[in-house]
């Protein structure tokens, strides 16, 4: 044969950008219909949304109140006390994520123990001392609204509800039947009822339950409604994990001569928590979507706040605009926070092992 | 069981693994009830009783939501009525939300990539952002946006839109259904008898011998042909229209109205639970192996076929489970109505006691309710699940 | 191999009419063994023997429900002390090897000493990469265990097992679950093991590595001893007849 081979090109059609549009959005003539409509109903959800943004939307609304959206009442002199926690937190956040592959230098555990001390510190950093004191002067917890509420709620909810949920988890896969028998009744009576009577019941009930001396602020009380609840499913995860640990490296625990504490500890528990890393981290944004169900008893956070704002004399009524951009703001941190944890997933599957 | 030592020591009862166990659960026992004891005291001692006689009493507060009532009748019947919105909300909810997950989770996975991606785009926003947030925005920003009932939007049927509800038309009873309900009796019978047919001949000789379409058939003819018999019409639909009352007050009469509160929960949680279910219809269809397809095409089934005898069994076997869960999470943020002013039972529990101050009694009542429909949509559930199930090895 | 030394070898085993039931089905039916110390016994028998749960509860991973079992003088009852004298005093090397996969190498072995015997973790250290120079792996001692071929890992799970110092290793067939190859490396070791004088109870179907080190053979069957003798006698000159049918199918080829 000559040594010049024709090469045949496929056809126009098939290839490039018209070949994509026509594999995906003609080809059989019921999918060119159906483009045809959905194309019809994207330009016209489209238009409205955009002329309301960009036209007729005041957001005026949302730019004066930036500062109540994000710290609520929170004194606006105060303020920067927000802004160092928050900077510590995000350095704190920095560090670890830079320090995530050394695994044996000490670092680690310096990182361990500046996080558990941060979290009094800004505790203490937000509330300040008595009224007098010239540097931190108190800003008490009832004030504390909006974002930054929200987040207070979120994060002091998860890590309390770790603990708990790691001995629930525990408790219902014991042998022993009374506590395997009331950790379940726990569990499925919490997650059968929905959060807001769980609220409900921490907001109420609960003070009534305890000593007559004893009052406990509105914060708190959400705090411990919001604990109680995610325990439950937190324990519902590790569960999980635990039971997918093999029975062979409790024998082997066993074996070697650990007892049952330093075999859970040591052994079974490291295990057991890796494997559940992604269900935590979403039900931390869960438990985050979750806070505004607080405006129902009475607080504050973002979505209170943004209600709230919508009473302000020279913006009545503007709802439109303000939960758009409560919807917005939540989208955002929780589209991050998904993205985050789908790639904190494939590191550790690629991880050591 | 013990070991029958021949010369053993008594094992000290500190040391007895069997004791110990015993000891365990009894002082976990024993802490458990002590809490509980101190923290009954503790309610003892504010002065506080227990009660449920409060249930007689006079409600005394109004309810423009649900089935009958008037401030006069018990507290018993208010809370009765808000069980039962809670269950109107959860039923239609978890019908239309299936449908809507359905239709979105097929559309994620259409070849048209434009319908996949919209599909995509609506699950994102759905479930990154806060239910109440998106019921919020749909009550205040929407629904409570639409004009007045005077200025009403006119649907085609009539169907009237207001930021008083949506009013449609709606049928009912008339003279000749005393007449014509006997055709839908034989309709279903029938439909039933051929169902069992069906099934019978399946099993003999491997395929239904009556075709699928007559099922339906009976379900549609039967009734129809009753309905030109019978003298008169068995059904009427109730048309919605405007009234003016004495005092210039405009009313709707006729039809079926859904309040503003009912139809802006309705939609937030047919959306939000839709989105969800979107994601565990995808997952399940995805789950059945894209072998199977690729050899029943190979074999000659078309697509129909592939989807109905294939795909849709197995994809209905990961699928359930969570849709379970799905169901179970609409009907606990049902509890949200009181959010937006629609009366569901957790909300009239609030009203109840704000006003008799029965607080303890009332979350029992709360959480008993909920637990009740938890546990009746997961015994639903789980029958229709056993049956999915595939027989393994 | 230790024979009649300058004394009478004490007992450091000794299983008396031990019975055990999973339910209803009785997987032990009186078995009756004595161990001294410093033995190499082997243990072989068709699969469902029960030879897997004997040695188990030897070790307390199961429990008897009638008979004694004594272990060094400890008699294994409900008595929680006893329990965890006995599992300081027995290593065990599993099937499935059931390494620690979010520890390293050299922290598998130092675990148990450090936490139950107490070491500073310098001896621990000290004594985990003797063992493990042991054992031939002391280049691993920095990777995990799933970075290990599965040789490897068993021996990593011997020196673990090492690590505490016991008295008596049990080996629950070792070398099953691995690749042909990797199996004389394994066995290498545990034939090293044997020679030093430490007590061993091996449930295998490894006949050579029997027939190299063992002193006494145990055939195992329907929940009981069938017979057992010295590995010349026990493949010579089969008494029973189940013994005879047992090794007409593992010896041929």
């Amino acid at each position: 044969m000559g040594d010049q081979t024709e090469v045949l090109m496929p056809p126009r059609v098939e290839v490039g950008v018209l070949g994509w549009l026509k594999k995906n959005l003609f080809s059989p003539w019921y999918n060119a219909l159906l483009t045809v409509v959905s194309v019809g109903f994207v330009v016209f959800v489209g238009r409205v949304i955009l002329l309301w943004v960009f036209r007729s939307a005041r957001w005026e609304v949302v730019t004066t109140n930036l500062k109540v959206f994000m710290i609520g009442r929170y004194p606006a002199a105060e303020a920067w006390r927000v802004l160092v926690s928050l900077g510590v937190v995000v350095l704190l956040a920095g560090l670890t994520w830079a320090f995530r592959k050394a695994k044996d230098s000490p670092i680690r555990r310096w990182l361990v123990l500046a996080w558990i001390v941060s979290f009094p510190v800004i505790g203490i950093l937000l509330r300040g001392f008595g009224e007098d004191n010239p540097f931190l002067p108190k800003v008490s917890a009832e004030v504390w609204s909006g974002l930054l509420l929200t987040l207070v709620l979120a994060i002091v909810g998860i890590v309390a509800s770790f603990p708990l949920g790691v001995l629930l988890a525990l408790g219902r896969r014991s042998r022993l039947p009374v506590v395997k028998v009331l950790c379940t009744i726990y569990i499925e009576a919490i997650r059968g009822v929905p959060l807001i009577s769980v609220l409900f019941m921490s907001q109420l009930m609960l003070p009534l339950f305890l000593p007559p001396q004893i009052r406990l602020a509105t914060v708190m009380r959400a705090l411990t409604g919001i604990t109680l609840f995610s325990a439950a499913y937190t324990a519902e995860n590790i569960r999980g994990g635990l039971a997918a640990v093999p029975i062979g490296q409790y024998e082997a625990a066993q074996a070697v001569g650990l007892n049952k504490a330093l075999m859970m500890i040591l052994v079974i528990l490291p295990q057991a928590l890796r494997n559940v890393i992604p269900a935590i981290v979403g039900q931390f944004i869960s438990l985050f979507k979750d806070t505004t169900l607080v405006v129902i008893v009475g607080l504050l956070e973002l979505l209170g706040i943004a209600k709230a704002v919508t009473g302000q004399r020279q913006f009545i009524g503007l709802h439109q605009e303000v939960y758009f951009f409560v919807a917005v703001l939540f989208f955002i941190c929780c589209y991050l926070m998904s993205h985050g944890s789908r790639r904190l997933e494939k590191a550790l599957g690629v991880g050591e092992r | 069981m013990g070991t029958s030592g021949s010369e053993t020591s008594k094992v000290p009862f500190w040391r007895d693994i069997r004791v110990l166990r015993v000891l365990a659960q009894i002082v976990f026992l024993m802490v458990v009830v002590a809490g509980i004891l101190w923290a009954i005291s503790n309610y003892r001692q504010r002065g506080l009783i227990f009660s449920y006689s409060f249930l007689d009493e006079e409600a005394s507060f109004d309810m423009a939501e649900g089935i009958e009532f008037s401030p006069t009748d018990s507290y018993a019947r208010a809370f009765l009525v808000g069980v039962i919105n809670t269950i109107r909300v959860a039923a239609i909810g978890i019908v239309l939300a299936t449908l809507l997950g359905l239709i979105t989770g097929i559309s994620r996975l259409s070849r048209n990539w434009l319908v996949s991606k919209i599909a995509t785009v609506y699950i994102e926003i759905i479930r990154n952002t806060p239910l109440l947030v998106q019921l919020f925005f749909l009550y205040f920003a929407v629904i409570m946006k639409l004009p007045k009932l005077s200025e009403a939007v006119v649907m085609p049927g009539p169907a009237y839109l207001s930021n008083r509800g949506i009013v449609v038309p709606w049928p009912r009873l008339a003279e000749a259904f005393n007449l014509w309900w006997p055709f839908l009796v034989a309709a279903v019978a029938a439909a039933v008898a051929l169902i069992v047919i069906r099934r019978r001949s399946q099993e003999r000789i491997g395929r239904p011998s009556i075709r699928g379409f007559w099922v339906f058939a009976c379900l549609i003819l039967i009734p129809l042909a009753g309905w030109l018999i019978v003298p008169g019409d068995p059904l009427r639909l109730d048309i919605p229209e405007l009234v003016r009352k004495s005092g210039g007050v405009l009313k709707v009469e006729g039809g079926v109205s859904f309040s503003s509160e009912f139809t802006a929960l309705l939609v937030g949680l047919v959306i939000y639970t839709g989105a969800y279910i979107a994601e565990v219809v995808r997952a399940g269809i995805q789950s059945v192996v894209k072998g199977q397809t690729e050899a029943a095409r190979a074999q000659g089934f078309t697509s129909g076929q592939i989807t109905r005898l294939i795909v849709l069994p197995q994809a209905l076997r990961v699928i359930i489970p969570p849709l379970i869960s799905q169901y179970l999470n609409l009907t606990k943020n049902s509890s949200l109505a009181i959010a937006i002013g629609f009366l569901d039972l957790y909300a009239v529990s609030q009203t109840m006691l704000n006003q008799s101050g029965r607080v303890v009694e009332v979350f029992f009542m709360i959480m008993g309710s909920y637990l009740a429909i938890s546990l009746t949509i997961s015994l639903i559930m789980n029958i229709v699940n056993k049956r999915m199930q595939i027989v393994e090895r | 191999m230790p024979s009649e030394s300058s004394e009478a070898a004490q007992e450091i085993i000794e299983c008396r009419d031990v019975h055990k039931w999973f339910g209803s089905f009785h997987v032990l039916r009186g078995v009756n063994l004595t161990i001294r110390k410093g033995e190499v016994v082997v243990i072989c028998g068709p699969s469902g023997s029960g030879k897997s749960t004997f040695i188990r509860t030897i070790n307390r991973l199961e429990e008897h429900q009638k008979g004694t079992i004594v272990v060094d003088g400890i008699e294994l009852t409900h008595d929680l002390r006893n329990i965890h004298a006995v599992q300081r005093e027995i290593g065990m090397v599993f099937q499935q090897f059931n390494l620690f996969p979010h520890l390293k190498v050299i922290d598998n072995v130092t675990l148990a000493p450090i936490w139950v015997r107490r070491w500073s973790k310098d001896r621990a250290l000290k004594t985990a990469e003797e063992l493990l120079k042991r054992v031939g792996i002391p280049e691993q001692a920095q990777k995990y265990p799933g970075q290990l071929s599965g040789g490897q890992q068993q021996r990593l799970a011997i020196a673990r097992a090492l690590a505490m110092q016991p008295k008596i290793m049990l080996f629950d067939e070792p070398t099953s679950a691995l690749d042909p190859e990797m199996i004389k490396e394994v066995l290498d070791v545990m034939v090293e093991l044997a020679r030093s004088g430490i007590t061993m109870i091996v449930v295998t179907h490894e006949m050579g590595f029997a027939k190299q080190v063992a002193d006494r053979i145990y055939f195992f069957d329907d929940g009981n001893i069938v017979e057992h003798n010295t590995p010349e006698e026990f493949f010579r000159n089969p008494r029973e007849e189940r013994t005879k049918k047992f090794l007409s199918q593992i010896l041929t080829h």
